[in-house]
């Protein structure tokens, strides 16, 4: 089996996160760059599936040069391969253009599973997987909290409001992981040093065959018109429990109208 | 005024209240359509549409547009924007409805906004992202803009309309068809509000100590008709439904009324609540950051200061 594995490198969570003030897209020199944190569920998922049924992992990247600290972390993890897709002219694309960029760099490589993570930690729009599904015209199995595959079919165990849905397919499918499905590995001091010699494309927009007039900033389908940090909240009361902490709220409740 | 398109979310044939907000939110940008994708469309359901202002009602009843998850919504939706040019769509930011809005805007080759708190007559939005710490206008600038709103954003407001019904039937396109619902589980008690949508969230932490504390929680939240929140904390120890995550990596709320009980407020955490109106917070330790967010905040034991909490609210509603 072929897996391949699309991780984002974003920003810290432990940051403040900031927009830039020349072009509105994300101050990424702010912060600590890390594997966006479902994204490694993603790549654990694929080692865990890769150990059961044999398969190769490569891992899928779009993002500026240091991007490829992810790639190495997850190859470092067990991963087999990484391409990274870095040019200056995919700075600024938004969900329409990094979704084609992705599915064009997946398309005719013979992946029987793609899996995501569902939602980055940055711009959260939980959309990129099934964009992608839509792209490729692949079947959308996302928000997997369990995956298990017999021959070609592989059910999930969609999360919804209410508990989940029994979703099925057959390969190739686009998969996206919630963080309950499994409990992603740290990398070995071996895995770290076997890393090293694993190999990773580079890829520019023109070796990838993309349409430069579909990607990045000026391309893209939406576009920022101003930003502002929201204003700090005024300082609340706080008082301490002297017995009576629960009347006090109820107080408070009782003068804003919520009881 | 254009034609602006409202994706239905339902429950059982029941329409939700984030539906009944954006059908207000589409009055103010033109003349709301409601669409309805699946079967179950009722008498009751067309007069809650009716009665917040959908002058037509777009009804794909066939019983295979429910059999395939998301793609339907998409294609249902394609299909009326390429028959009726609307100004724009607009799509609850649900984890279903950001995907069919994903998946559209591909097919139709346009713009998407998610997560908008509002939307102006221009079509300019509003996200409040960052974890509520950055307000950022954003526009479609190409195609015709759809916008996934935030349960909670517009106070859904009575607006007579027509709800005239027009039955849509579609062909389902083979990519469609490939991923099946094969089943549905419900793993949580219903009864309460559903936690994005809810008007009062009250929320447990590491405080809470274990799953039977939560009955602690719970009451309190039946008190008020509110929704139960969870820190990561509490879900990852197994003490309460992951469903129930507040937080970056959890749900998003903004409801009028937030109470966070034993939670420290840990910048994931504060992500997904930051925007609610009002903060009451219960927490033993004074330094505790999520006193920062409190409008209200005392300092002690929850276990001491919500059920008396309770019970004053129980003598005071009585
Ligand atoms: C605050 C903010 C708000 C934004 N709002 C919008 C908006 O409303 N509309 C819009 O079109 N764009 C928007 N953007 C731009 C958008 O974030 C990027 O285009 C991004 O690539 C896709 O969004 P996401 O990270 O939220 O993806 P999600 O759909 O949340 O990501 C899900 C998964 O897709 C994969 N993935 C995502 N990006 C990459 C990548 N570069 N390389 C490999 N895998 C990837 C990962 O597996 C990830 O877990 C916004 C950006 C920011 C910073
Ligand atoms: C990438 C990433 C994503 C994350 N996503 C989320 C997310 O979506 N949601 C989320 O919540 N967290 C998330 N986290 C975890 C987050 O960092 C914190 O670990 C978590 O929020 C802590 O939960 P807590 O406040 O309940 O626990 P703690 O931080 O342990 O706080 C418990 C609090 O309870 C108080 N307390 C204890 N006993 C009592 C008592 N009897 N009465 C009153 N107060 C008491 C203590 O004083 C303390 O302040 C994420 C972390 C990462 C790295």
């Amino acid at each position: 089996m072929k897996i391949a594995v699309c991780v984002k490198q974003v920003p810290d969570t432990w940051a403040e996160k900031k927009l830039r003030s020349d072009d509105s897209t994300l101050d990424r020199e702010a912060a600590d760059g890390v594997m966006n944190e479902l994204d490694e569920y993603a790549v654990e998922e694929a080692l865990q599936l890769g150990e059961a049924h044999g398969a190769e992992v490569t891992i899928v990247t779009m993002g500026p040069e240091r991007a490829g600290e992810t790639i190495r972390k997850a190859l470092s993890m067990g991963a087999d391969a990484g391409i990274h897709l870095v040019d200056d002219g995919l700075h600024g694309s938004d969900a329409l253009a990094t979704s084609y960029a992705l599915a064009t760099i997946l398309n005719g490589r013979g992946f029987d599973l793609i899996i995501f993570g569902s939602e980055s930690t940055d711009a959260r729009m939980s959309v990129v997987p099934a964009m992608v599904a839509e792209r490729l015209g692949v079947a959308q199995l996302t928000f997997a909290q369990k995956v298990e595959i017999a021959g070609s079919d592989v059910t999930i165990e969609r999360v919804t409001d209410s508990g989940y849905d029994t979703v099925k397919a057959s390969l190739p499918v686009v998969l996206s992981v919630v963080e309950k499905i499994n409990e992603p590995r740290y990398p070995s001091f071996k895995g770290i040093m076997a890393a090293k010699k694993k190999p990773v494309e580079t890829l520019t927009v023109a070796d990838a065959g993309l349409d430069m007039a579909r990607v990045g900033a000026s391309a893209s389908w939406s576009a920022v018109v101003d930003f502002a940090a929201r204003p700090p909240k005024a300082a609340g009361t706080v008082v301490t429990d002297e017995g009576d902490g629960g009347v006090k709220i109820a107080d408070f409740l009782t003068g804003q109208k919520f009881i | 005024m254009g034609e602006v398109l409202v994706l239905v979310e339902q429950a059982d044939g029941v329409v939700k209240k984030v539906t009944t907000e954006l059908l207000t939110l589409a009055c103010s940008l033109g003349e709301p359509s409601a669409v309805w994708v699946g079967p179950g469309y009722s008498t009751a359901a067309e007069a809650t549409l009716a009665e917040f202002g959908a002058a037509v009602v777009y009804v794909a009843e066939s019983p295979e547009l429910a059999a395939h998850p998301v793609a339907p919504k998409a294609e249902v939706l394609a299909h009326l924007v390429s028959e009726k040019s609307p100004a724009a769509v607009l799509v609850a930011s649900t984890a279903d409805g950001k995907e069919a809005a994903g998946r559209l805007a591909v097919r139709i080759d346009s713009g998407v906004i998610t997560d908008a708190v509002a939307v102006s007559p221009e079509l300019v939005a509003t996200q409040s992202v960052f974890g509520g710490s950055t307000v950022v206008h954003s526009r479609v600038t190409s195609g015709t803009p759809i916008f996934t709103v935030r349960p909670n954003s517009t106070p859904p407001v009575a607006s007579n309309g027509a709800a005239v019904r027009s039955d849509i039937s579609i062909t389902l396109s083979d990519a469609a068809r490939k991923a099946s619902v094969t089943g549905s589980t419900v793993a949580v008690k219903g009864g309460r509000p559903e936690l994005a949508e809810a008007a009062i969230v009250v929320s447990g932490g590491r405080g809470v100590g274990s799953p039977e504390g939560f009955a602690v929680i719970e009451a309190l939240a039946d008190s008020l008709h509110g929704a139960v929140g969870a820190s990561r904390a509490a879900t990852d120890a197994g003490w309460y439904p992951h469903q129930y995550q507040v937080g970056q990596t959890g749900k998003t709320v903004s409801p009028q009324l937030y109470i966070a009980n034993g939670i420290s407020g840990a910048i994931q955490h504060r992500a997904g609540m930051q925007t609610s109106k009002t903060i009451i917070v219960v927490n033993k330790d004074a330094e505790a950051p999520i006193f920062e967010l409190a409008d209200y905040g005392v300092v002690g034991d929850l276990f001491a200061v919500v059920p008396q909490l309770t019970q004053e609210i129980g003598k005071r509603s009585a």
